[in-house]
C-alpha cells in the first residue's frame, strides 16, 4: 500500500474522519447522529477560550501537570549510549496518562448535558481515571471491563469501586479488552440518548481518534518545552508503547513534521510474533472495527482474533487508525516486545531507577534497552513512562514467586 | 432493476398484507443444518429470509444472536460457506428474497470487488450491513446497487427528519426500522410509537417499510403488521434454535421444527393483520 506523502503529518484527519485509507465512521445508524453532535461539540469546544482556560486549571491544580521530564542517569549509564529521559506521565493524579484524556473528554460531555459516563477498560487504568472524573463532577459512571482483567488487575477494579463507579466484569469472548469495547458499544447504542462514551484511546470512530490524540497531545507540547530548557535542542528519538496507542500518539503528534526526531512505537508480542501476541501492526492487516479502518489481527475470514499480552493495557487486537496511517507512510516505526523482554524492563527499571513502571510502558522500555546502547551517548532520547506499576505489582509478584519455586 | 425483494413487496401489495421476515445465522448450529432451517421458512410462511453472516465482534447484537454467530463460527462458517448456502437454497427456491445481514470486516476482507459478483450469482438480493452509515456509502453501498443488490438501510428512532433523506438516499429494496434504541433482542417495540415512526419514515419515501428489534410473539408480529409493510423476527427464531440443541449444543431431530413451527406461528400473526398502512 503506497500513500502519497503529505506536506504535514499533523494536518489530519479529513472531514470525514480519514487518515489516509484508515479511521472514519463505520458505526450503527443508532449512534451516528451522536457522533456528528460530538463531533459538533467537540469543534465548539476547541474553538472557546474558556474551554481550554478551565482545562489547563485542573491539569494543573488536579492532575498534577505538567509531568517531569527526568534524566534517568542510572539507566543510561548502564545502557551505555544514548541519554534517556523519561516523561513521568505515571506521575499524573491516577497514576498514567489516561487521566488527560478523561478530563477533557468530561468536560466535553459536560457541555453536552451527559450524565451518565460509560467507558472500557483494559489495565483499569481508564476506567480508573473515568471514574475519578465522574466522582469529582457528579456524574454516574459504568466500567466495562473484561472478566480476565478483572482478575489480574485487581487494585484497580477497587479503586474503580471505591470512587463509586459500576464495574462490570464481561463474560464473552476472551473477556479482555476487545470484549469490553464490544459491550461498551452496545450500552452506548441502547442508552444513547443521555449516555457518554468515554472511549480510553485513540481508537473508535471519528472523531475519537483526533480529540483523543488533541487531548494527549500535551505530553508531547510539553516534552518540547521541557527538553529545550534541559538540552536546548530537539529530542533526537521518542519511544512509546501501543495500546490503542493513545500514550504513543500523544508524545509523537507535536514532534512528527520534525524529520530530525526518530519515532518509535512499541507493540505487544506477547509469547512472540508467530505465536499469541497484540501486535496488530506487525502481525495484522487493514480490517475494520470498532468504528474505523485500522490494522486488526484477524483469520483470513475477516475474523477478529483476540490479543495477548501479559499487560492487560496493551491486549487489544487493533490499534488507532493514525498509527496505521503513519506506518504505511513510513514517518514511525513499529517494534514489538515480548512479556519476558517487558517483565526484565520492569524489574530493571525497578531496581536501578527506584521507580516501578506499569507493565505497558515496560515494553517500551524494553525497546529502549535494545537502541540505546547502538546510539552514541549525545543521542536524546525520550521514553513515555505512561504509567506507574502499582497495579501490575501483585501480578508480577506472583510471575516471579512462580519462578522461585 | 427489479430484484426478487422488490417482486415480492409488489405481489404482497396486491394482497393487502405485510411481508413475515426472519432472521436466522447461517451456518447456526452447523452448515447442514442451517441449510435445512432455511429451506424450511418459506414453507414456515416468511417472505422474505435475512441470513446472519456470522462475526467474532457485533457490536449491534445482543446475547442470543451474538451466540448464534459463535456457534456458526465454532462450526466452521465462512463468508464464502454462507454464499454456498444461498446457493443451495436457491437450487430449489428461486422466488423467495435473500437479504446477508451482518458486519463490514468479512466482506472488506473478502474483497469488495469479488464480494459483489459472487453475492449476486449465489442468488443474494440484498445486504443490510450495520456498521455502514451513509457516511460510508463509497465503501459497499454504492458499488453494491451497481452490481444489481439492493442496499437496505437501518433507520432508528435517532434518526430525525434532518436525516432521514440522507439515510433514505441510497437505499433499495425496503427500509429497515429499527424499532428501539438498543441491540438485538433487548426491549420491546411499543406499538403506537412503530406506528408514528412508519408514518413518518413513510412521508420520505415511497419504499416498503419493514420493522424488527424486539418482536417476540405471534401478538407483537401482528400488532406491527398491521402498521408497517413488514414485521421482522430474528431473535426469538433463535431462542428456539437453542432451545432445541443437546447439552453440547449441537443440533437434535428437533432443531429445525423448532425454529420452523415458530416460524409458522409468527407468520400466521403476521398475515392475519389487515394493513392500516397506505
Ligand atoms: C499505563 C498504560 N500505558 C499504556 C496503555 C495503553 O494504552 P494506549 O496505547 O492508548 O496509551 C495503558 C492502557 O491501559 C496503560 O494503562
Amino acid at each position: 500500500m503506497t500513500q502519497a506523502i503529505p506536506n504535514s503529518y499533523r494536518s489530519g484527519p479529513d472531514d470525514t474522519g480519514h487518515f489516509g485509507i484508515f479511521g472514519g465512521r463505520f458505526v450503527a445508524e443508532t449512534l451516528m447522529p451522536l457522533i456528528l453532535d460530538l463531533q459538533k461539540a467537540y469543534e465548539d469546544a476547541k474553538a472557546d477560550p474558556a474551554f481550554r482556560k478551565e482545562m489547563d486549571g485542573y491539569l494543573k491544580a488536579y492532575v498534577g501537570r505538567p509531568s517531569p521530564l527526568y534524566f534517568a542517569e542510572r539507566l543510561t549509564e548502564h545502557l551505555g549510549g544514548a541519554k534517556i529521559y523519561l516523561k513521568r506521565e505515571e506521575l499524573n493524579h491516577t497514576g498514567s496518562h489516561k487521566v488527560n484524556n478523561v478530563l477533557g473528554q468530561i468536560m466535553v460531555a459536560r457541555r453536552m448535558g451527559k450524565k451518565r459516563i460509560i467507558a472500557e477498560t483494559g489495565a483499569g487504568q481508564h476506567g480508573v481515571a473515568t471514574a475519578t472524573l465522574c466522582a469529582r463532577f457528579g456524574l454516574e459512571c459504568i466500567v466495562y471491563m473484561g472478566a480476565v482483567d478483572v482478575a489480574r488487575q485487581q487494585p484497580n477494579v477497587i479503586r474503580m469501586e471505591m470512587l463509586g463507579a459500576k464495574v462490570v466484569a464481561v463474560q464473552v469472548g476472551a473477556r479482555t479488552l476487545k470484549d469490553a469495547m464490544n459491550e461498551a458499544l452496545r450500552d452506548w447504542v441502547t442508552n444513547v440518548h443521555n449516555t457518554f462514551y468515554c472511549i480510553g484511546t485513540v481508537a473508535g470512530p471519528h472523531p475519537y481518534p483526533m480529540m483523543v490524540r488533541d487531548f494527549q497531545s500535551i505530553i508531547g507540547e510539553e516534552t518540547r518545552v521541557q527538553m529545550q530548557e534541559l538540552e536546548g535542542r530537539l529530542p533526537d528519538s521518542l519511544i512509546a508503547c501501543i495500546g490503542g496507542g493513545s500514550n504513543a500518539m500523544g508524545l509523537f503528534h507535536p514532534f512528527l513534521d520534525d524529520p530530525s526526531v526518530d519515532i518509535y512505537g512499541v507493540e505487544a508480542a506477547g509469547h512472540g510474533l508467530t505465536n499469541l501476541h497484540a501486535a496488530s501492526i506487525a502481525g495484522g492487516r487493514p480490517g475494520v472495527l470498532h468504528g474505523n479502518r485500522t490494522y486488526l489481527l484477524m483469520d483470513e475470514d475477516g475474523q477478529i482474533q483476540e490479543g495477548h499480552s501479559i499487560s492487560a493495557g496493551l491486549d487489544y487486537p487493533g490499534i488507532g487508525p493514525e498509527h496505521s496511517w503513519l506506518h504505511t507512510i513510513g514517518r514511525v516505526k513499529y517494534l514489538s516486545a515480548t512479556d519476558e523482554e517487558a517483565l526484565a524492563a520492569f524489574q530493571l527499571l525497578s531496581k536501578l531507577e527506584g521507580i516501578i513502571p506499569a507493565l505497558e510502558p515496560a515494553h517500551a522500555l524494553a525497546k529502549v534497552g535494545e537502541l540505546a546502547p547502538t546510539l552514541p551517548k549525545d543521542h536524546l532520547m525520550v521514553v513515555n513512562l505512561s504509567g506507574r506499576g502499582d497495579k501490575d505489582v501483585p501480578q508480577v509478584g506472583d510471575i516471579l514467586k512462580g519462578r522461585q519455586s | 432493476m427489479t430484484t426478487r425483494i422488490d417482486t415480492r413487496f409488489a405481489e404482497l401489495k396486491v394482497e393487502g398484507r405485510a411481508a413475515f421476515v426472519t432472521f436466522v445465522m447461517a451456518g447456526d448450529p452447523d452448515p447442514a443444518t442451517a441449510l435445512e432451517i432455511v429451506k424450511a421458512l418459506p414453507k414456515a410462511g416468511a417472505d422474505i429470509i435475512e441470513i446472519g453472516m456470522p462475526f467474532t465482534d457485533p457490536m449491534a447484537d445482543g446475547p442470543s444472536i451474538q451466540a448464534a454467530g459463535l456457534r456458526a463460527l465454532q462450526a466452521g462458517m465462512t463468508l464464502r460457506k454462507t454464499l454456498q448456502l444461498v446457493r443451495d437454497f436457491r437450487a430449489a427456491d428461486d422466488k423467495t428474497p435473500i437479504v446477508l445481514m451482518g458486519y463490514y470486516n468479512p466482506i472488506y476482507i473478502y474483497g469488495v470487488d469479488k464480494f459483489l459478483p459472487d453475492a449476486k450469482a449465489a442468488g443474494v438480493d440484498g445486504l443490510i450491513i450495520v456498521d455502514l452509515p451513509p457516511e460510508e456509502d463509497a465503501e459497499l453501498c454504492l458499488p453494491a446497487m451497481k452490481a444489481g443488490l439492493n442496499f437496505i438501510r437501518l433507520a432508528t428512532p435517532t434518526t430525525d427528519d434532518k436525516r432521514l433523506p440522507a439515510v433514505l438516499a441510497n437505499t433499495s429494496g425496503f427500509v429497515y426500522y429499527v424499532s428501539i434504541t438498543g441491540i438485538t433482542g433487548s426491549a420491546s417495540a411499543d406499538s403506537s410509537a412503530v406506528s408514528a415512526a412508519v408514518a413518518r419514515i413513510k412521508r420520505h419515501t415511497k419504499l416498503p417499510v419493514c420493522v424488527g428489534f424486539g418482536i417476540r410473539t405471534p401478538e407483537a408480529a401482528h400488532d406491527i403488521a398491521r402498521h408497517a409493510n413488514g414485521a421482522v423476527v430474528g431473535t426469538a427464531l433463535i431462542d428456539a434454535l437453542k432451545g432445541s440443541l443437546d447439552a453440547d449444543g449441537k443440533a437434535t431431530a428437533r432443531t429445525v421444527s423448532a425454529v420452523a413451527d415458530l416460524a409458522a406461528a409468527l407468520a400466521q400473526g403476521v398475515h392475519g393483520a389487515k394493513q392500516a398502512a397506505e
